[in-house]
């Protein structure tokens, strides 16, 4: 969106404080903290299981921490009135691991699900914005008026991220947005993110393994890793960090040829 | 949606000569309150817009298309403008679709060859059941006993009580009705045949089919088909399995077994029914009631009866197993097949019992 939004305090629009989840007996978060900062693209990397999609479906509300607080936009989320947190989630868009597209829909009235809100609005009018979001995720026309079933895993995940850009939120959660996809499908994923995101100004949280997609559009990383974000800053950053988990993440055989394809993109 | 909870944007829309000057918010809240998209206009001024997302740049792009010229716009919204006319959508033709009478006509057509496609489908799962059954008699160390113990359980034990209730409220139904119609003639007495050959021969077997055809068609093609969305049938293909022996022959195989013996259960439930009915309606002691059962029911009836159960079973268990085979990588497919399932097995139940009985009625059993 562009022209002037009313700011959090500072510049961050996330703020998550001394978060704790748990499931049963398993802590997954203990004072956990966070901060994005408006228009970053930051990445949530960790071990499986250190919770990186729990951190994010605590955010957006979908689980209610045992502890904490989580401010979005300045408003804490989870003491909300109903408008007010239908406003909030107006501001943000998400996109789930598989696309999590509905079914029963075309990939067009997927993308149209959000965009009937909004009062008198015209049934063509819709359309033509739905497919224009379908277009510029990068999709085909054809695709339009296909089922969810009839795409593969990478053009799912192009029209659940449509579906999540459809009302111009200013912040997109995207879960592991390239697991799944080949190299050449995951970069272009990787340049679309950079791409919407100089474009619509979105601020960007992304949960991801591939150190790729760190390399090519993250602007800072925070780790997860002993229940808590061990540590946040750009790349050059986490090469410093001598924790054994970071250390062995960010100089393995992985990251080294990640890194040189990354310099050569340069 | 409360009007409280959309975002409060405000448009002004004001026209010159051949120019179009819009100024506030230019976004998808608004956007209905803008012109239609013309070439009537030659300019669009832009300088009082403060706030504009994808959809006010979408209507922008189109107006630049048309020809009008946009002006004073800041260089960030001039750049998103830039990137929604490089994605505007370019239409595809659309493939031809036949209407009205054609329209029709493909319909029916289409119907007619699924139903035939469907009855050849079925007749190559009964095959493939055969031919699982050769097989296992031939490698008897590929037939899992624990599968089909267990789908006995499942499909057997486990209906036992909503079949056995059934049957015996039925036999009470019918020795009710029956005995409110003899008794007029002074026919009480006719009421134990009435009971005994429509239960034995029809109604046992028959609802006991259609109880198991809802509980078990539907159960069948809701496991089968949550096994085909996980890939889980492929993996088994990998690993050298037979899904036909893994699956279907323990499941149909376990119907084929257990149905006659639910059917026998029911019949004896239904004749209890009756009998209690009999005694408390119409006075007719159990003893009297089993002389005359003895006496004037032949053993044939039950023999009837119970000879199509074993029928029932196979159609039943073919019809679940093949929906579940069908189910496709979406929810909704294995909700769809799940009820068509269970739609089709008790159809084809009820035609086969009309088959039956013109057949019995023929052989003159």
């Amino acid at each position: 969106m562009t022209g002037g939004t009313a700011s959090g305090p500072a510049d961050n629009v996330i703020e998550v404080r001394g978060l704790i989840t748990r499931f049963g007996t398993h802590t997954v978060h203990d004072g956990l903290d966070l901060d994005v900062r408006r228009g970053e693209i930051l990445g949530i990397v960790g071990g499986s299981g250190t919770g990186k999609s729990v951190l994010l479906r605590a955010i957006v509300g979908l689980l209610q921490p045992q502890g904490g607080t989580i401010r979005v936009f300045g408003k804490t989320v989870g003491d909300l009135s109903v408008d007010d947190r239908q406003m909030l989630e107006r501001r943000w868009g998400v996109m789930f691991q598989d696309g999590a597209l509905f079914s029963a829909l075309t990939v067009c009235e997927n993308v149209e699900v959000p965009l009937r809100v909004v009062p008198d609005l015209g049934d063509a009018l819709r359309v033509a914005l739905a497919r224009l979001k379908i277009s510029m995720a990068g999709l085909p026309w054809t695709a339009n008026d296909k089922y969810p079933s009839d795409l593969s895993g990478g053009m799912r995940k192009r029209a659940g991220l449509a579906r999540a850009l459809a009302l111009d939120p200013e912040i997109v959660f995207l879960d592991e947005p390239t697991a799944g996809l080949d190299p050449i499908g995951a970069d272009a994923f990787d340049r679309l993110i950079v791409e919407l995101r100089d474009s619509l100004e979105l601020t960007v949280v992304l949960v991801t393994h591939d150190l790729d997609t760190l390399h090519a559009c993250c602007d800072r990383i925070a780790v997860l890793a002993e229940k808590k974000v061990l540590t946040t800053g750009t790349m050059a950053d986490m090469m410093q960090v001598d924790h054994p988990w970071v250390h062995e993440y960010f100089h393995g055989p992985r990251a080294h040829a990640a890194m040189q394809s990354g310099r050569r993109k340069e | 949606m409360p009007a409280t909870s959309t975002p409060s944007h405000s448009l002004t829309v004001a026209t010159e000569a051949e120019a179009l000057v819009l100024a506030g918010a230019l976004t998808v809240w608004t956007i209905d309150k803008l012109p239609a998209v013309s070439d009537r206009q030659t300019r669009v001024e832009l300088s009082g817009v403060d706030l504009l997302d994808t959809a006010g740049a979408w209507y922008l792009a189109c107006q630049r298309q048309a020809g009008a010229e946009l002006q004073g716009l800041a260089e960030a919204q001039a750049r998103l403008v830039d990137v929604v006319a490089a994605a505007l959508p370019v239409p595809e033709p659309a493939p031809l679709v036949a209407a009205g009478l054609r329209a029709f006509l493909d319909r029916t057509g289409r119907n007619v060859v699924d139903i035939f496609r469907n009855l050849a489908e079925l007749a190559e799962y009964v095959g493939r059941f055969i031919a699982s059954i050769v097989r296992a008699l031939r490698h008897p160390s590929e037939f899992s006993l624990t599968s089909l113990v267990h789908h006995c359980e499942e499909t057997g034990i486990k209906a036992l009580p909503v079949v056995t209730l059934m049957a015996f409220l039925i036999g009470i139904v019918l020795a009710f009705q029956g005995a409110a119609q003899l008794r007029s003639f002074g026919a009480e007495i006719f009421v134990v045949d009435l009971i005994s050959i429509s239960i034995l021969r029809e109604l046992g077997i028959l609802l006991t089919a259609i109880v198991v055809a809802g509980r078990t068609a539907s159960a069948l093609t809701a496991s089968i088909g949550a096994m085909k969305m996980q890939e889980e049938i492929d993996a088994m293909r990998t690993l050298g399995l037979d899904p036909d022996m893994v699956l279907i022959l323990p499941r149909v195989l376990a119907l084929v077994l257990m149905l006659p013996v639910l059917g026998l259960i029911a019949d004896v439930a239904g004749l209890v029914g009756g009998a209690l009915m009999s005694w408390v309606e119409l006075g007719i002691s159990p003893a009297m009631f089993t002389t005359r059962l003895v006496a004037e029911t032949s053993v044939d009836n039950v023999i009837v009866g119970l000879s199509k159960a074993p029928v029932f079973a196979v159609v039943i268990g073919i019809i679940g197993c093949r929906a579940g085979m069908q189910v496709q990588n979406d929810a909704e497919s294995l909700g769809t097949m799940t009820s068509s399932s269970v739609v089709q097995a008790i159809f084809a139940v009820i035609v086969i019992d009309a088959l039956f009985s013109i057949f019995f009625a023929e052989v003159g059993l």
